[in-house]
């Protein structure tokens, strides 16, 4: 079995447009949720976001790239072009074909839905763009990478809604792991910030209509975002030999599922996703220093997170460090898991962990060090990324430095 | 208005706990009737295409907030406030 390491990283979220920046609002505990400026804002019971303002795809892209693709396509691309230069990998030469592409994402183009929606129910046209079938397609933004970067292995989307990332990156390592490519590029992306995606969502009746707080007493419900967050993942040796720099190697992953209920959460779902990881990458849950949480703000998840962790980690649970940054880039759902990565190699490179900011009160379901509100300088070797989506499918990356 | 509201309200619970509606009391709760935290939020959307009327309710926090939803009889004044708040 190959070791897999992580050689280049790429994000665009409502933080920032990089990683850099992204690191530094981490690091700042700064959040990026603000009123939605979208179409028909006025008709939304929610109307705050993670959205990514300031977006000029012009900017990046030629006028016949952006007919053919959606908003979500646009962020991926640009998160992989920031991950492979990092890198500093070429596949256009017999790479490519040892190369592939895995990405999570809940919605596919659902502003491409969106607006074609409109176009044919609202203003009665009867004539949509002939591109609307290949923009807005789960597969979309897999596709375009591979056609950017020459990836000619094994490629595909995995949609398991706010888990989608964690398990396209967990299966990424796999195949690299399994020998089945040298490098794969994987993360996810999701652009669900129009107004059938928010009205959508409001019907479940779980979003907060002011802040997303993360295991604090008073949190009230999550608050959407949108973004990308890609990462080059590689066979070691191949990065050793070309003397890549090396971020953390992925250590190890697990995924299960509840077999219970549409959207609760179910606890030993959950624990058998985080030991399992646990056991995959061959760590004692001691060696663990920071969990990334799933943190979605809601009152079932926070409660069921933290009651998982104190299972599967005993007394060391309340050694470890546990913070939410969904707090800061809303919950980016398939796409979630691939920016939280980021403060994952945070905390493993830089010795900082990103905070969970809006915290104003303790809950005693929840009584584990979430570092509140402010960053902290601690050195850590093995952390946890933990994701956990509607339909009980869990899934939980483990890193550790290098 | 208030029979045609009780009896509305009650229609819909009674569609949610699967029960005949002259099987559910005033004093009922929803754990009584069996309706977890799904059959709720489809209840009060229920309720609000019924009535037109919008519902203040969060499900990370469904003990508090305007809308009272200890029992049947609670729901139906909750109800009767925000649909007489509608016509005034």
């Amino acid at each position: 079995m190959n070791r897999v390491v992580i050689t280049g990283a790429g994000t665009i979220n409502a933080l920032a447009h990089d990683v850099p920046g992204t690191l530094a609002a981490f690091r700042e505990g700064r959040c990026g949720i603000t009123e939605l400026d979208i179409r028909d804002r006025d008709r939304l019971s929610i109307q705050i976001g993670g959205q990514v303002h300031n977006w000029d795809p012009e900017a990046h892209f030629n006028r016949q790239q952006i007919s053919l693709y959606d908003k979500f396509t646009q962020f991926t691309l640009l998160a992989a072009r920031e991950a492979v230069a990092q890198a500093g990998l070429n596949f256009d030469g017999h790479l490519g074909y040892e190369a592939g592409v895995v990405l999570g994402t809940a919605g596919g183009g659902v502003n491409t839905w969106d607006e074609n929606y409109r176009a044919v129910y609202e203003e009665g046209k009867n004539r949509v763009h002939p591109f609307v079938v290949p923009k807005l397609m789960n597969n979309a933004a897999a596709s375009h990478l591979s056609m950017e970067f020459n990836l000619k292995g094994p490629s595909f989307s995995v949609a398991t809604a706010c888990a989608s990332s964690n398990h396209a990156m967990g299966l990424a390592f796999q195949i690299v792991r399994a020998g089945g490519a040298r490098a794969m590029l994987t993360g996810g992306s999701e652009s669900m910030l129009c107004f059938g995606g928010i009205k959508a969502w409001e019907g479940l009746r779980v979003m907060s209509k002011d802040a997303c707080r993360p295991f604090s007493l008073n949190r009230n419900g999550m608050v959407q975002g949108e973004g990308a967050a890609v990462f080059v993942f590689e066979d070691y040796e191949h990065a050793r030999t070309r003397g890549a720099a090396i971020l953390a190697e992925v250590a190890g992953f697990a995924m299960t599922a509840d077999a219970a209920d549409i959207v609760m959460p179910s606890k030993q779902g959950a624990a058998r996703a985080i030991s399992g990881a646990l056991r995959d990458a061959r760590v004692p849950g001691d060696a663990v220093g920071y969990i990334n949480a799933h943190g979605t703000g809601t009152a079932a998840n926070d409660k069921t997170e933290c009651a998982a962790v104190a299972d599967v980690f005993g007394a060391h649970a309340d050694r470890l460090m546990i913070s939410s940054t969904k707090s800061m880039h809303g919950h980016l759902i398939g796409g979630t898991g691939a920016v939280e990565l980021l403060a994952c190699l945070m905390a493993l490179r830089e010795g900082v962990i990103a905070p969970t900011i809006g915290y104003d009160e303790p809950d005693p379901e929840c009584a584990l060090d979430v570092v509140p509100n402010v960053a902290r300088e601690a050195k850590v070797e093995v952390v946890l990324s933990n994701a956990f989506a509607f339909g009980g499918l869990n899934a939980v990356l483990a890193l550790r430095r290098v | 208005m208030t029979q045609m509201v009780q009896d509305r309200v009650i229609a819909i619970l009674a569609e949610q706990a699967v029960l005949d509606p002259a099987d559910i009391a005033p004093d009922a709760t929803l754990e009584s009737l069996g309706i977890d935290s799904l059959g709720l939020v489809e209840a009060i959307f229920a309720i609000e295409e019924s009535f037109d009327i919008s519902v203040p309710f969060n499900a990370n926090d469904p003990a508090d907030g305007a809308f009272d939803i200890s029992t049947v009889a609670s729901i139906v004044a909750a109800v009767e406030a925000l649909v007489a708040e509608r016509t005034a």
